[in-house]
């Protein structure tokens, strides 16, 4: 029951096959067997899960609802959940109630899904590894000594142990799509501005954006079409209409035009993951699609942009958190210099507090020029090499991460390392355009991600794709033995 | 050694939007802490501003009255700082792309001169909340609904030279904006907010001194006096060889001083970057060309058109037309007499004496426009003398009715009759036989002076009801006998 995809399932509570209680109750009996092995929730909320649940059966019962009433979901815990204990990973929201729900969430709950908890993340989605989480180290379902990714580790890990039928997740730099990568399941980083950032804890804001992780591009598509639209609580939030999500899923793929970007199978690449990547696009080459190189010179510039503008945003965003008004505070503040310096020094975790300190840096006085506005153009640079690629081709594939999972603590003392992960998922940040992560197979016995990134608001022509080569693969099925012990 | 000031001034308008700058919630004065708040302005994670487009087009209105570059192309930006009223951490505003660039305004002095003062830049800004320091037992308490309440900072260039000028200058805006019905113009409110750079060079010197900025002063008194005191303190330190510090300074009102509130070194480096919340504001010419169109009279205009329309002097214009309520006053007035000097002379005279003494702006006066111009028709149609028009007019004030119910009720109403004045006068004369011979042995430069004796007593035994322009011939007539 726990591998059903979202149309199976909604299919069955349909037709009185199984209640949403009882659905839930399955996965909340997953968790509590084998959560304590991967630490992928932060907070399991079962009886609201089980009271929504209910909701969701009366719902059902009289044939109302849409193909998301009633199923079982989690969200990584960056979204804000009224009255549900909302930590951003980090001890500084240890005590966080919201009393406001994000909008994403909210879309989510409208459409009738079961919230089962919130999952754990890289502290204030900072991250690759999802070992940057006060919470403690998520551990991956596939290898329990590897790292799920991150930051969404937490709900790339739950999905792919069966214990949420999907989940939402964050991307600002790679964070949807690596750990989708490193965990074997599917998940879409759509165009910024497509999905509303109302209620999501900041980390760089003009980067930030959520998505979808499941198993499949089809239960991409059943998220999409409750998360997507216009907010006009999100000044940055695109008035573009939304697309239909499921319409095109069957559209065939002859004629796709494939970019392949050099850039991305260059030196740093496991060759493993490199045959797997090719021999996905040998797929697309059965399927219709005709591939050939093209070249994104900028990408190695993507990484130091990045670590600029995130950080200086971060650093900003992250003033709020001050120790006055929520959150942690310090014992007994000897003054305000005090409580703020104390405050936030407990309350951070290292990796939050020194990008704090490069933000703060690259915005200084007498600095910004150096920094931020040079990283500023270095990404128009980038984004305009996706303009152009995008304008000879409909898709640019590559692999998501240079390696498979790496091992827990094998990169915590080499900070450049970790961040050179994120090479080939940064600059589709920078760019804004949406991207994809799908199973494309198995390299050392640990899943690799192939990255499809496509035009600006081109999901639903992505998730065609995507589901196009599920429908001629089976690797998005497979299951981690420690998934079917339970 | 002779000094110049040198004065450039930053003013805080605060618009008077229904709603704040990037929320939902309600701008007021006066409500229950932390009652007028939503998410946006407690700083809550994940919360986001949204811009209000009703703020927008007061500063492009403030930006044509001024005669400024509007910026087509505008970016709010994040002043970084920490505050424990500064709910986020930062405050957003404007730093390169401003909405409204230079402009310039024409400043008319008490000497008659007019004197122009450059604009640097007018931008758009949220407020900060207000730290609360009484009844906490030491603790501070936080009100934040100030918080992202929407300020226009108006920021003029180093063109002032005098303390004077600049009075004339912050008048000149307060009128502007209040005029546009941007800002409500209450600086005991807070609604305007004066920052004062003062720097002073000897006369001939081209360089600017060191500077020192006076923050939050916020009556047009206390920037006068601020400015002289400091003025007098940067002097007796340039006198005696000294330096000025480079710092903000606070204006204490009671004990008429400035003292020092930071230096230079340890002001905040602000880290201002383009907010990534918020999206350029983008203008298009039809936007800004139609604002343009819709402005109403501004105050220069409005003091050159009465003088052309009404033929006041150029003072009186200027005078009637420093508030808009003022100027409407007059004007409701005026279309009851047709007698523009007579209704200024009013206006000016007695009904701003009254309006002073009970500390009450015009559109607070317990007497309308139309009943005070009813007031001046009795006196043209010379139902009653000037002099009792005034008291007429202090009972209309008390509420004691209409003029011409006033004047029926008190048996006011001006003798007219020349049998009735003329037999009074012979009385008078009779009564006052000596007085009468005097006057007719006197030369006739001494008969001028004596005659107002008589006026005197004519106008005591009518209880001044007697019309003064017929008392006189009548009077001349009998005393030559």
């Amino acid at each position: 029951m726990f591998e059903q995809s979202i149309s199976t399932l909604a299919t069955k509570l349909r037709n009185k096959d199984i209640s949403s209680v009882e659905l839930t109750r399955l996965f909340l009996d997953r968790i509590s067997k084998l959560d304590p092995q991967l630490n992928s929730f932060i907070t399991i909320s079962d009886e609201l899960a089980l009271q929504q649940a209910k909701a969701a059966d009366t719902l059902l019962a009289s044939n109302k609802g849409t193909s998301l009433t009633g199923i079982p979901i989690a969200h990584k815990d960056l979204f804000c959940t009224q009255g549900v204990l909302t930590t951003c990973g980090s001890k500084m929201l240890n005590n966080f109630v919201p009393p406001y729900e994000s909008t994403v969430t909210s879309r989510i709950q409208q459409a009738g899904a079961v919230m089962l908890g919130k999952t754990n993340m890289d502290e204030f989605a900072m991250g690759s590894s999802n070992e940057n989480s006060f919470f403690g180290a998520v551990k991956n379902p596939w290898n329990l000594n590897k790292v799920p990714g991150g930051s969404s580790g937490g709900s790339a890990a739950a999905v792919a142990a069966g214990l949420a039928v999907a989940a939402t997740g964050t991307d600002t730099g790679g964070s949807i799509r690596q750990p989708a990568s490193f965990c074997g399941i599917t998940g879409l980083k759509p165009t910024y501005g497509r999905v509303s950032r109302f209620g999501m804890i900041a980390y760089a804001s003009s980067l930030d954006q959520g998505g979808p992780m499941a198993k499949s591009a089809e239960d991409c598509a059943h998220l999409m079409q409750a998360m997507a639209g216009f907010d006009e609580k999100d000044s940055t939030s695109s008035e573009t209409p939304k697309e239909d999500y499921l319409a095109n899923l069957n559209a065939p793929l002859t004629g796709l035009k494939i970019g392949l970007p050099k850039e991305y199978f260059g030196e740093g690449l496991d060759p493993k993951v490199a045959d797997t990547i090719m021999s996905a696009v040998k797929e697309f080459e059965k399927l219709g699609a005709t591939v050939k190189e093209i070249s994104l010179p900028n990408l190695q510039l993507s990484i130091p942009a990045y670590y600029v503008i995130a950080p200086s945003e971060a650093s900003s965003n992250l003033s709020r958190f001050d120790g006055v008004r929520f959150g942690h505070r310090c014992d007994d503040p000897k003054d305000l210099l005090d409580m703020y310096t104390r405050s936030r020094a407990e309350g951070f975790g290292t990796e939050v507090q020194k990008r704090i300190m490069v933000g703060t840096y690259a915005l200084s006085e007498g600095y910004y020029d150096a920094y931020y506005l040079k990283a500023q153009k270095i990404r128009r640079l980038i984004k305009e090499d996706f303009v152009k690629a995008l304008s000879e081709v409909d898709v640019i594939m590559g692999p998501v991460a240079p390696t498979t999972a790496f091992d827990i603590g094998s990169k915590t003392d080499d900070p450049v390392a970790m961040y050179l992960e994120d090479i080939y998922t940064l600059s589709v940040n920078l760019a804004g355009i949406p991207a994809m992560s799908v199973p494309a197979g198995f390299a050392d016995d640990m899943p690799v991600g192939l990255q499809i990134m496509g035009n600006y608001f081109a999901e639903a022509k992505l998730l065609n794709i995507a589901h196009q080569f599920q429908q001629n693969t089976d690797w998005h099925l497979q299951t981690p033995t420690l998934a079917k012990g339970a | 050694m002779d000094w110049e000031v040198v004065i450039g001034l930053e003013i805080h308008t605060q618009l008077s939007t229904k709603s704040k700058l990037f929320s939902g919630a309600a701008v007021g004065f006066g409500a229950e802490p932390n009652t007028q708040t939503t998410l946006v302005d407690l700083g809550m994670p994940g919360a986001l501003p949204v811009f209000n487009k009703e703020a927008l087009r007061m500063a492009v209105m403030f930006g044509h009255a001024i005669n400024a570059e509007i910026g087509i192309h505008s970016v709010f930006a994040r002043k970084n700082y920490f505050y424990p009223d500064l709910p986020k951490g930062y405050q957003t505003s404007q730093m390169d792309h401003p909405i409204v660039g230079k402009g310039h305004l024409d400043v008319l002095l008490d000497d008659g001169t007019t004197s122009r003062i450059g604009i640097t830049r007018a931008h758009l800004e949220e407020d900060a909340g207000k730290s609360l320091h009484e009844d906490f037992q030491g603790m501070t308490g936080i009100d934040l609904n100030r918080a992202s309440t929407p300020l226009l900072e108006i920021v003029s260039e180093p063109d002032i030279r005098s303390a004077k000028e600049a009075v004339a200058y912050v008048k000149m805006i307060h009128s502007i904006v209040t005029y546009l019905g941007i800002c409500d113009g209450n600086m005991a409110e807070g609604s305007m907010r004066c920052d004062v750079n003062i720097s002073l060079r000897p006369k001939g010197q081209k360089e600017f001194g060191t500077r020192t900025e006076i923050k939050n002063v916020n009556s047009f008194r206390f920037i006068e006096k601020a400015i002289y005191t400091e003025i007098e303190r940067q002097a007796d330190i340039l006198e005696d060889g000294g330096k000025i510090t480079q710092e903000t300074r606070l204006y204490d009102a009671e004990k008429n001083e400035t003292r020092s509130m930071r230096s230079k070194e340890d002001a905040n480096d602000y880290r201002y970057f383009p907010c990534p919340d918020l999206l350029p504001i983008e203008l298009t010419q039809e936007y800004v060309d139609d604002i343009k169109a819709s402005l109403p009279e501004l105050p220069s205009h409005k003091a050159k058109r009465f003088q052309s329309e009404y033929n006041l002097s150029e003072y009186d214009a200027h005078v009637l037309s420093s508030s808009r309520e003022m100027a409407d006053f007059f004007e409701a007035a005026n279309s009851a007499t047709k007698d523009p000097k007579l209704t200024a002379n009013w206006v000016m005279g007695e009904l701003s004496k009254l309006l002073n003494q009970a500390q009450l702006e015009i559109n607070q006066s317990p007497v309308s426009a139309s009943a005070f111009g009813k007031l001046l028709a009795r006196i043209q149609d010379n139902t009653i003398n000037g002099k009792t028009a005034k008291d007429v007019l202090q009972a209309m004030w008390n509420g004691e009715g209409s003029a011409d119910a006033i004047i029926d009720a008190k048996g006011l109403k001006q003798v007219t009759d020349t049998g009735a004045i003329e037999s009074m006068i012979q009385a008078i004369l009779d009564a006052n036989a000596t007085q009468v011979e005097q006057y007719r042995a006197a030369e006739p430069d001494k008969q001028k002076k004596m005659i107002g004796f008589f006026v005197g007593q004519v106008m005591k035994a009518s209880q001044g009801k007697a019309n003064p322009g017929m008392v006189n011939p009548i009077l001349a007539k009998l005393l030559k006998g």
